[in-house]
């Protein structure tokens, strides 16, 4: 059965795919699982999204950006909601996302409960270049150009590149 | 009761703002590049926590309180961060030293927030215990790496643990605004206490014995660094009230 509000939250969820993260323009906030709800009453829209990380400086970017797409299409009464819990994980990222993220040259988030732990001096997590699909690489730094990223280094093509990191 | 969790609120926001801003400090001076990146990570993640936690408590007080005008423009004697982050960098040992003994209390502290009775805070818990699980393991891992390294590396740790170590016990001290909240003072000692043993046994330090424990930040009575930080961090708005970018 459709009704006129599936028909609408579908052309604002079309719509809020063309909302990028600034930083890692190739993802959409529906890649990222950052979307979690689109409420509509009336003429009245509420876009619900978790943030990703606490200080990521994209977020209200993110949140402007997602307010001015749909005002320039017509839905001018826009709320939007920022919740905090449950609390995003990498796991909500689309595997459309992950794909993107590999051919932007970044390699993907692992599945969480491999290194989400307290362990210290663990061996570095395996993980993919996204270059030439080697395992063979090793952790330069867990913190990288931004707070979602760790800096990695193939050891077969010598690339250093960004990983996403499990969160 | 509101004006206990409003205090409560304010207190975690400004240990991590304060926090923050000392480890920012480092930016453009760090050790090396990725632990330049590393430090600067681990302050945007602070700052973000105490961007929520700001917001919760604007949100409590309502009027025209934001979450700008709480960092900003409170004075002094009106910040309730522990003394602990207040304390200089100096150098790379005593900067992670400081990080290792707030991240494992920070780590079980918002553990026992994410059970709490309060909702938002329970939230913001949720996601910062995510960060604080990276800042846990990155700063175990220096204190062992100084502490079991050379012998001048071990003589700095050791140096920064004298420095630090007397502002530790505010932490499990609670002060009047925190007799109503459900936190475990004694449970979340036991267990930083033990995981702070685990640590410096492998990094070959000593935790001093019979020393004597400073108290006062959370009720708002500082050491003298505090007054050089927020001369730093408000400037702006003190001087151009409300002045954007």
């Amino acid at each position: 059965m459709v009704n006129t509000a599936t028909i609408e939250e579908a052309k604002i969820r079309a719509l809020l795919e063309t909302v990028k993260d600034p930083e890692i323009p190739v993802l959409s906030i529906i890649d990222l699982g950052m979307l979690r709800e689109i409420k509509i009453k009336d003429d009245k829209i509420e876009v619900v999204f978790t943030p990703t990380y606490s200080g990521c400086p994209a977020t209200d970017m993110i949140s402007a950006t997602i307010k001015m797409v749909l005002q320039e299409n017509g839905y001018s009464n826009v709320k939007i909601t920022s919740v905090l819990s449950p609390a995003w994980t990498t796991d909500w990222m689309t595997e459309e996302g992950k794909k993107k993220l590999k051919s932007y040259g970044i390699a993907p988030p692992n599945p969480k409960q491999q290194v989400c732990h307290q362990e210290l001096f663990l061996p570095d997590e395996a993980v993919q270049c996204p270059r030439c699909d080697s395992w063979n690489t090793h952790r330069i730094s867990e913190f990288g150009s931004t707070a979602c990223k760790a800096l990695y280094q193939c050891d077969d093509c010598k690339e250093p590149f960004d990983y996403f990191k499990c969160h | 009761m509101k004006y206990a969790l409003i205090d409560y609120t304010l207190h975690l926001a400004d240990t991590t703002l304060i926090l923050a801003q000392r480890n920012a400090e480092w930016c453009g001076h760090g050790p090396i590049l990725e632990q330049d990146i590393a430090i600067t990570n681990i302050t945007l993640d602070l700052l973000g926590q105490s961007r929520n936690f700001y917001q919760y408590a604007a949100s409590l007080i309502g009027h025209n309180a934001s979450e700008d005008s709480l960092a900003y423009l409170r004075k002094e004697r009106e910040f309730k961060n522990l003394l602990l982050v207040e304390q200089p960098n100096k150098d790379w040992g005593q900067t992670t030293l400081r990080q290792f003994l707030f991240s494992q209390f920070h780590f079980f502290l918002l553990e026992q927030l994410q059970k709490g009775n309060d909702t938002q805070l329970a939230a913001i818990a949720e996601k910062s215990i995510k960060e604080t699980t990276y800042h846990v393991r990155w700063s175990s891992e220096w204190v062992i790496r100084l502490g079991d390294g050379t012998e001048e590396s071990h003589q700095r740790m050791e140096n920064a643990i004298e420095e630090l170590w007397r502002y530790t016990d505010e932490m499990f001290t609670p002060v009047e605004y925190e007799n109503e909240s459900s936190v475990d003072f004694k449970e979340l000692k036991t267990k930083w206490l033990n995981n702070v043993k685990k640590v410096f046994a492998e990094a070959t330090l000593t935790i001093p014995e019979n020393e004597f424990m400073q108290t006062g930040g959370k009720s708002g009575v500082h050491t003298e660094h505090l007054g050089y930080i927020l001369s730093d961090l408000q400037y702006l708005q003190r001087t151009f009230p409300g002045a954007t970018w």
